[in-house]
């Protein structure tokens, strides 16, 4: 089966927009992770800075799928590999 | 970027590498890219603010000038932060640490000085990420021996092995890839609104400067200097001590 390479392309838009629907995994952990550090200084207001920094590594280790999403888009939209 | 992104009329959006000058290097084409144009740049800036810091040093005084204190400062962090995640460790990665660190945060926040940052590139944070991964290793095998190298590989059961040896290969594709992800996000979004909103830029990036690369880069480069403490000290410990 032969295809054009616009239909192709438009195709790679849609992936790369449906890749992306995995920043919303992320979102809610780092929403939770956010929280819960929230309510940890509120019981605790003296470790606050040793808090954030954990909740900032957390989140950081946690956007990494988000990002892996991101990155298949970036791939399907820019370097096209799927383009004869 | 032709018919990439329909919206850009005229204006290209363009955050991708390019190559300046190819050369042939036995028998193959060799391109020297942006990424080594600003990765020169960066360690240019790092080598004169070491020459001031070091000459600061030298001359020394009681009562620290400005610069003095800044430098002190930093030391002092970067000593802190090892201190407090490695341990009796430390001394030994010190060095190490502390050059990636200043490293890679130069490298993310140089897109405040228009160039693209080097840590956009892959191959850029994939070599880190290959440092890190043979540091462990070298450290793993120097600390617990062979036997204690199999035996972790066997964790909990001989047929898991497979499994094991897949997580580590994965430590330094991930570690990368989450440093190039996030900076390359950064300076896709950045690309954009200067190319498709190229007359309504004005001022407020700023401010989308400030998290991108500000603030994205600083704890961009602190997650990777922070695994990368962990990991090694994870292989340093042996059930001993």
């Amino acid at each position: 089966m032969e295809f054009n390479t616009n239909f192709i392309l438009g195709c790679s838009a849609i992936g790369a927009g449906l890749a992306v629907i995995a920043g919303i995994g992320p979102g809610v952990g780092q929403g939770i992770a956010a929280g819960h550090a929230a309510a940890a200084v509120g019981r605790n207001p003296g470790a606050k800075s040793d808090i954030t920094s954990t909740m900032l590594l957390g989140q950081a280790v946690a956007e990494t799928t988000g990002l892996y999403g991101l990155l298949v888009a970036i791939l399907l939209l820019f370097v096209k590999p799927l383009v004869p | 970027m032709g018919q990439g992104i329909l919206l850009s009329e005229g204006t290209s959006v363009d955050f991708m590498i390019h190559g300046v000058f190819s050369y042939e290097l036995f028998g193959q084409t060799v391109w020297i890219t942006t990424t080594h144009v600003c990765v020169l740049i960066v360690m240019l800036i790092i080598m004169a603010f070491c020459l001031f810091a070091n000459r600061a040093i030298r001359h020394a005084t009681e009562v620290p000038g400005a610069f003095q204190n800044v430098v002190e400062l930093i030391v002092e962090m970067l000593d802190g932060m090892i201190g407090g995640v490695m341990g009796k460790y430390a001394v030994n990665f010190r060095n190490y640490i502390g050059t990636i660190f200043i490293f890679i945060l130069t490298s993310n926040i140089s897109g405040l000085l228009g160039l693209r940052p080097p840590t956009a590139d892959y191959g850029v944070t994939f070599a880190l990420g290959i440092i890190t991964f043979v540091l462990i290793h070298f450290n793993k095998f120097k600390h617990q021996k062979v036997s204690g190298v199999l035996k972790g590989l066997c964790e909990p059961w001989p047929i898991w092995a497979p499994i094991n040896i897949i997580s580590d290969l994965a430590v330094p594709i991930s570690l990368s890839l989450r440093l190039f992800a996030n900076i390359l996000s950064g300076t896709a979004i950045m690309a954009l609104i200067y190319a498709l909103l190229n007359k309504f830029a004005v001022i407020w990036p700023a401010a989308l400067h400030v998290y991108f690369d500000l603030f994205s880069g600083a704890i961009q480069t602190y997650v990777f200097c922070m695994l990368t403490m962990t990991y090694i000290t994870d292989a340093c410990t042996t059930e001993e001590n």
